[in-house]
């Protein structure tokens, strides 16, 4: 009998423990009810408060301030976009725009918890709430954007799929490339691209689909294909990764648009406006002339829109649920959206010249564009 | 029995319900109804807890979407197109995997059979250069020794411009290439020759047999079966008119080869790799099970005059096969199941093809769903195949 029981009371407590950990640790619950309820109130008590109280608190905000550090999907082997350097680092563009995101938050670009993603599993990490924020390399889609409960931020890079050829094999063209077997990696719109593109000339060719982009270059640089495709930025990444870098061309053809740029799980509206903010913060700084070195000292004595970015006008920062001077905190961390593309893309770095390139600030020319913070 | 509305009878219920909660069959019957209870809630809330998850993002739980285009070409197996569906690439990713598995259950069992006689063989070297296989193999994690076997060793060979060519086989980095066997004028006549010897062969071998059954005398029916089915399409090759086969030569053309079979790189690196894992394991299963036929039956059987061979053949190998078979599923099953790491060779098998589907349509949840049901009856077939083979071979009472 006594054993009975204690059989009872151990399926009972295994349950229970059970049930414990499959509770998902922060339910992350959609604010929209919670806007009209609140304007509702307002207008009936004729409260006539200041802006803040129309501030609506993001749910997963309040959920990552509880926490202390911010949950980033990152790419751990694509260098000068997220790359794992030898002191166990994450570095790299999309790495410096989840430190900005930190340092928005907590003024400090530390207080990041990088989680190292697959192409294939990020969308799903993304659904299940286990990062609050995907920066990696991820193509901006009607699909993606409207059929997996996704939402997409700014571009933060104009991509377009290319094609690494070894010089030796003489293909100028992907004209040239009819029977070519493809390295390409799994679970990305390049498979789709390459369908495409080869299609579209009429041409054969076999795949090679590995899961990781390390792997695709590996098989490529023993020669098992002919061809290695991925977005332009990358292969530039990847070509200095190879045996010899010097032997190796990216054909001139683009196959593809790709929009690159942050993403969130729909259903927190105004987590996105921050995203969405902090990045054109970066861009509205390069556009001023506001760097890392002189930013303390600009926002000492702002006026207009630089006073407004930098918190010494308005009310922008508490609006965000931030500090009034948050962007002083993320350009101090990271430096404007042109310091960030120096320093990981520039020549310092996998060097993808940017002048005359989408990715140029629009009053050079280029599609880098942010609205007006007012 | 007391009447339900008989007041006299009140307590006594009181003490019925006592004599229920001291009653040990009661408290089982009640104790695993508040389990199945207690599982079914649980499995409720996680289901509950999905679909709530995924309908706060717009998803849900069908399978339509298995019917719109792919917009991907798988690059092995049977030819597959960017235009079909998600459904007809999932088949064709499940094509891959069965191949792999069939052909590695087969190449395993003789692989592992050998090596597991080799192990007990009693020349040194030969058991010795066995048991240093079997101890590698089993000790070390079956994806490094996939990534070392392709990357490390196929990979390695050279590509096609300086291709490696021995005699009519050509191996290199993009495959391994042998002439292909292709029908020429004398084949009609040639392939009815050879099917007639195939079928007298196989009646010949049977009748032999019986004889050999009733009679007690050697009719050799092995032998005389061979003979017939090996001897008479050779003769035929040479005696009839025309070439019946011809040998289609591989050759370079442009970035490929063309003509004659081959093996890809990645389906050599799966297959072999799975092969070599497994059979490790299936030699020790076969050294133990013959070790545990006892050595009276191994004695007695060369003291009424067999031969070694014919001892190992009659006597230890029938006997051995009943221990061996039960662990015997267990690395089938295993090998089925790890069939699923050949992602990490881009051999595009159920799995491989399964997570591009789900990337590119985003439901994860119902692809890998689909995955471990298929999985699931790929396994249980196994399972259900070597239970059948189980049955028969167990010592019958009479």
């Amino acid at each position: 009998m006594a054993r009975k029981f204690r059989f009872i009371f151990v399926g009972v407590v295994a349950l229970s423990l059970l049930l414990a950990a499959c509770q998902p640790a922060e339910p992350v619950v959609v604010t929209q009810e919670v806007v009209v309820t609140q304007e509702v109130q307002v207008v009936t008590t004729q409260q006539v408060n200041v802006p803040v109280s129309f501030a609506m608190e993001s749910a997963r905000l309040q959920a990552v301030k509880d926490r202390g550090q911010l949950r980033c999907g990152v790419n751990s082997g694509v260098p000068g976009f997220g790359f794992l350097d030898a002191n166990g680092q994450f570095v790299g563009f999309d790495a410096d725009f989840c430190r900005a995101l930190a340092a928005a938050i907590f003024n400090d670009p530390a207080a990041v918890e990088f989680r190292p993603l697959t192409a294939a599993e990020r969308f799903t990490t993304l659904q299940t709430n286990e990062i609050d924020v995907l920066i990696r390399n991820t193509t901006w889609t009607f699909g993606r954007d409207v059929e997996l409960g996704t939402d997409f931020g700014p571009t933060t890079f104009y991509d377009g799929q290319g094609m690494m050829v070894t010089k030796a094999s003489g293909f100028t063209s992907l004209d040239d490339m009819g029977g070519a077997t493809i390295c390409v990696l799994a679970g990305t719109t390049t498979e789709q691209n390459l369908a495409d593109a080869f299609a579209a000339r009429g041409l054969t060719y076999e795949t090679l689909v590995f899961d990781k982009s390390q792997d695709t270059a590996g098989a490529y640089d023993q020669g098992r294909c002919d061809g290695l495709t991925s977005d332009k930025s990358q292969l530039t990444g990847l070509k200095t990764g190879l045996t010899n870098p010097g032997d190796h061309a990216i054909l001139p053809e683009i196959m593809s648009k790709e929009p690159l740029g942050p993403v969130w799980a729909q259903g927190d509206q105004q987590w996105g406006d921050l995203v969405r903010w902090v990045v054109y913060g970066l861009i509205i700084a390069e556009e001023k002339g506001i760097t890392q070195a002189n930013v303390e000292e600009i926002a000492a004595g702002a006026t207009g829109e630089t006073g407004r970015l930098l918190g010494s006008e308005g009310e922008f920062g508490s609006l965000l649920g931030l500090d009034a001077d948050f962007m002083v905190n993320v350009i101090k961390a990271v430096g404007n959206y042109g310091e960030i593309y120096d320093r990981h893309l520039g020549p310092e770095g996998t060097n993808i010249v940017r002048t005359g390139s989408y990715n140029d600030l629009w009053t050079r020319g280029g599609l880098i564009y942010a609205p007006p913070w007012r | 029995m007391a009447l339900p509305h008989d007041s006299a009878a009140r307590p006594q219920r009181a003490t019925d319900i006592g004599a229920l909660l001291r009653d040990t069959r009661f408290l089982q019957a009640l104790a695993q109804a508040v389990f199945v209870l207690l599982v079914l809630l649980l499995v409720r809330w996680l289901i509950g807890n999905l679909t709530a998850n995924l309908g706060a993002q717009g998803l849900d739980l069908s399978f339509s979407f298995m019917r719109r285009t792919s917009g991907f070409v798988v690059g092995e197996g049977i030819p597959s197109n960017r235009t079909d569906p998600f459904y007809y690439q999932y088949v064709v990713g499940l094509v891959n995997t069965l191949r792999v598995v069939g052909l590695g259950l087969v190449l395993a069992t003789i692989f592992g059979i050998l090596a597991g006689v080799a192990m007990l063989s009693p020349n040194w070297l030969l058991r010795s250069l066995v048991q240093a296989y079997v101890e590698l193999i089993r000790n070390t994690p079956l994806l490094v020794q996939l990534f070392f076997l392709y990357f490390g060793i196929i990979l390695t060979l050279p590509g096609l411009a300086d291709r490696i060519t021995l005699g009519p086989v050509v191996l290199s980095n993009r495959g391994f290439f042998i002439p292909r066997p292709v029908p020429h004028v004398g084949f009609p006549a040639w392939a009815t020759v050879s099917a007639l010897a195939l079928l007298i062969g196989v009646y010949t071998y049977r009748r032999r047999l019986q004889i050999r059954v009733r009679t007690g005398a050697e009719t050799r029916p092995a032998t005389w079966a061979a003979a017939l089915i090996v001897g008479v399409p050779l003769l035929a090759w040479f005696i009839l008119p025309g070439q019946p086969l011809q040998l289609e030569l591989p050759e370079l053309q442009g970035l490929r080869m063309s003509g004659g079979l081959r093996l890809t790189p990645e389906f050599a690196g799966i297959l072999f790799g799975l092969v070599l894992y497994t059979a490790a394991f299936i030699a020790d299963i076969v050294r133990s099970g013959i070790l545990a036929v006892t050595h009276g039956q191994r004695e007695a059987a060369l003291a009424v005059g067999l031969t070694s061979t014919q001892t190992l053949r009659l006597i230890i190998l029938p006997q051995a096969l009943r221990v061996i078979i039960p662990p015997m599923t267990n690395q089938y099953l295993n090998l089925a199941k790890n069939s699923s790491l050949a992602i990490g060779v881009a051999f595009p098998d159920l799995y491989s093809v399964s997570q591009t589907i789900f990337n590119q349509s985003g439901q994860a949840v119902q692809m890998i769903a689909l995955m471990m049901g298929t999985y699931l009856i790929m396994s249980l077939i196994i399972s259900a195949a070597m239970n059948a083979i189980n049955a028969r071979l167990r010592i019958v009472d009479r």
